[in-house]
């Protein structure tokens, strides 16, 4: 009786284990695929332009590692400028979201006036509106203000996005209102009460909407493929389309995974720092650009 | 009270002047557009209005191309990442050890650039006259002839693009299935486990109608994004997409808008506003769905 428990105790341990370790391997197997590209993208960007093209069989390392390669992405091709470029498109527009939206969200949280809630309510239904169907008008609109090739053109209609004005008006409102009318009984103006309170108590907040927004900046493609053709304000993703087609010759692979490492590096940095916040940022609610 | 009104608007004047020029004044003239036929952008002019522009994409082969690129793709990647992702969450919410590098790596690929990973999937899957490419190695150890997934035959396109999608949306899915899956509450799984229950059916009886809301959550921005999958088709296979038959409903619209065949705003509306037709068709049917089958508490 007693060795029968045990005996199925045991077979139960074993079950038990033969399930974690399959656990483990189809993890590892996910982990692999997803790693490898980024594995391939740096080792194909430190061979050598002869050594890619002799190997039939690609090797899955390299004894003569170079970084010959990187300094011809910078060369040959104006990768330089397409980063600049999208560094100054990423931080003028965060900063310009933020100019916007923590206004209106302070404005629907604290501030009392008519209309208010219907304002948010149609706010909240423009989140429905699928990009798509805008930016036919927005290309129009900004050909026809002669703003093509500038980073007017770039950053304005990229700016406003209601879900972050959303996201933020619901963390304002969690402060409680005594705070605020405390603050008035001392005579505290709203725009001090904004900036003294409410922005550090709700300084995380502010940071995850910062973040998404940098890496939405960072990564977009269609606008600006819409609004530049002059390679002189391309940014990092349509700079690395145009690399592609026109840039180093198409069998200049090694220098092509070179910028690639370079466009990638910033925001696999970002996410390596900030990344709890990224995770439970997105978690809230974004989507993929 | 008159001036406290006026306070409230002027915080909210930036974000509306924002949006009302490029959001809600966009919104409103893409309807106007898709009914104008014969749209010069040039002289601004137009000659009539009608369903014309509708009719001319609905004939156009390229359109009809793209609408069938796009409906391969969303009934391939919608289910199969959204299973995938449930396994995986699943194996994670299981496991201790490692459980935080898992879900790290697992959601490296939703930071990176699509158009620059995607490049890398071009080179892995590329045959070209110096090398087969890894991907056909690995499968010429299974004895499958190479094939060129990216200028080669469709299928070969279908199955790199669809892969990719999986690769690129799979993050997402991930970490909202896991915190789903770590929302439900023990005492569930301790009752199950008292009355013997075996874990298939724990599984089926109690998680998955548990994270159910989650799952038709992602279910529904899944179908949303797949309809209006892009970049990362311009990431595997350039951006002339009619030429290598690989067009998607959005491709289109920019091609209509843009680039060597663009110029043509009103064709472009007239396709945006059929997608987005589409996608809320199949939204409302998700919905009605959603209804019979989620939970959602009390």
């Amino acid at each position: 009786m007693n060795r029968d428990i045990i005996r199925s105790e045991r077979a139960a341990k074993t079950k038990k284990t033969v399930r974690s370790t399959l656990t483990y391997i189809i993890l590892t197997f996910w982990v692999i695929i997803v790693l490898f590209p980024f594995y391939w993208m740096v080792l194909t960007s430190v061979k050598s332009y002869a050594s890619y093209n002799s190997e039939h069989i690609p090797k899955f390392f390299t004894l003569s590692p170079t970084l010959e390669n990187y300094s011809s992405a910078f060369t040959a091709v104006p990768l330089g400028r397409y980063f600049i470029n999208t560094v100054i498109f990423t931080v003028l527009t965060t900063a310009l979201m933020l100019i916007v939206t923590v206004p209106a969200a302070f404005a629907f949280s604290r501030l009392r006036f008519k209309g208010r809630d219907a304002v948010f309510t149609l706010f909240l239904s423009l989140m429905m509106i699928p990009y798509e169907l805008v930016v036919i008008t927005n290309y129009t609109t900004i050909t026809n203000l002669d703003l093509r090739n500038t980073f007017t053109g770039l950053i304005l209609p990229s700016v406003t996005s209601v879900f972050y004005i959303y996201l933020l008006k619901e963390n304002f409102s969690q402060i409680p209102d005594e705070l605020y009318y405390a603050a008035k009984v001392d005579g505290t103006r709203d725009l001090k009460y904004l900036f003294k309170v409410m922005i550090p108590i709700c300084r995380p907040t502010i940071i995850t909407i910062t973040i998404l927004k940098v890496i939405e900046c960072w990564n977009s493609y269609v606008w600006p493929r819409l609004v530049t053709d002059d390679p002189n304000y391309y940014l990092v993703s349509n700079g690395i389309q145009e690399i592609r087609e026109n840039g180093f010759g198409r069998e200049n692979i090694p220098a092509m995974m070179a910028a690639v490492v370079v466009i990638s590096a910033p925001l696999i940095v970002l996410f390596l720092v900030f990344r709890r916040k990224i995770m439970e940022g997105v978690a809230r609610g974004g989507t993929k650009g | 009270m008159e001036s406290k009104s006026a306070k409230g608007w002027l915080y909210l004047l930036p974000a509306i002047l924002f949006l009302g020029a490029f959001l809600v004044y966009p919104l409103i003239d893409v309807f106007v557009y898709s009914f104008e036929e014969g749209y010069n952008s040039a002289s601004q002019t137009f000659f009539g209005t009608g369903l014309y522009n509708y009719s001319y994409i609905l004939h156009d082969p390229y359109f009809l191309q793209a609408v069938r690129n796009t409906f391969i793709l969303v009934i391939v990647t919608v289910p199969l990442s959204t299973l995938i992702a449930l396994g995986i969450s699943y194996g994670l919410s299981s496991i201790k050890a490692l459980r935080e590098l898992y879900q790290t790596v697992f959601f490296l690929p939703y930071v990176t650039n699509t158009l620059a990973v995607g490049l890398v999937f071009m080179i892995l899957f590329q045959k070209t006259a110096y090398t087969d490419g890894l991907v056909n190695l690995v499968l010429g150890l299974f004895g499958i002839t190479p094939v060129d997934f990216i200028t080669g035959p469709y299928w070969a396109k279908m199955f790199v693009l669809c892969f990719y999608t999986v690769w690129v949306v799979l993050p997402f899915k991930i970490l909202i299935l896991t915190s789903a899956l770590a929302s439900v509450s023990e005492d569930y799984y301790n009752a199950a486990r008292i009355d013997g229950t075996r874990p298939f059916r724990i599984f089926r009886k109690i998680t998955l109608p548990m994270i159910s809301p989650m799952l038709f959550y992602l279910i529904i921005t899944g179908f949303i994004g797949a309809f209006k999958a892009y970049s990362d088709v311009v990431a595997l296979f350039g951006t002339n997409l009619n030429a290598a038959e690989m067009n998607t409903i959005v491709g289109y619209v920019y091609d209509m808008l843009y680039g060597d065949s663009g110029g043509y705003p009103s064709y472009a509306s007239a396709a945006a506003i059929v997608l987005f037709a589409i996608v809320l068709t199949i939204t409302c049917i998700n919905l009605l769905i959603s209804k019979k089958h989620v939970y959602y508490g009390r």
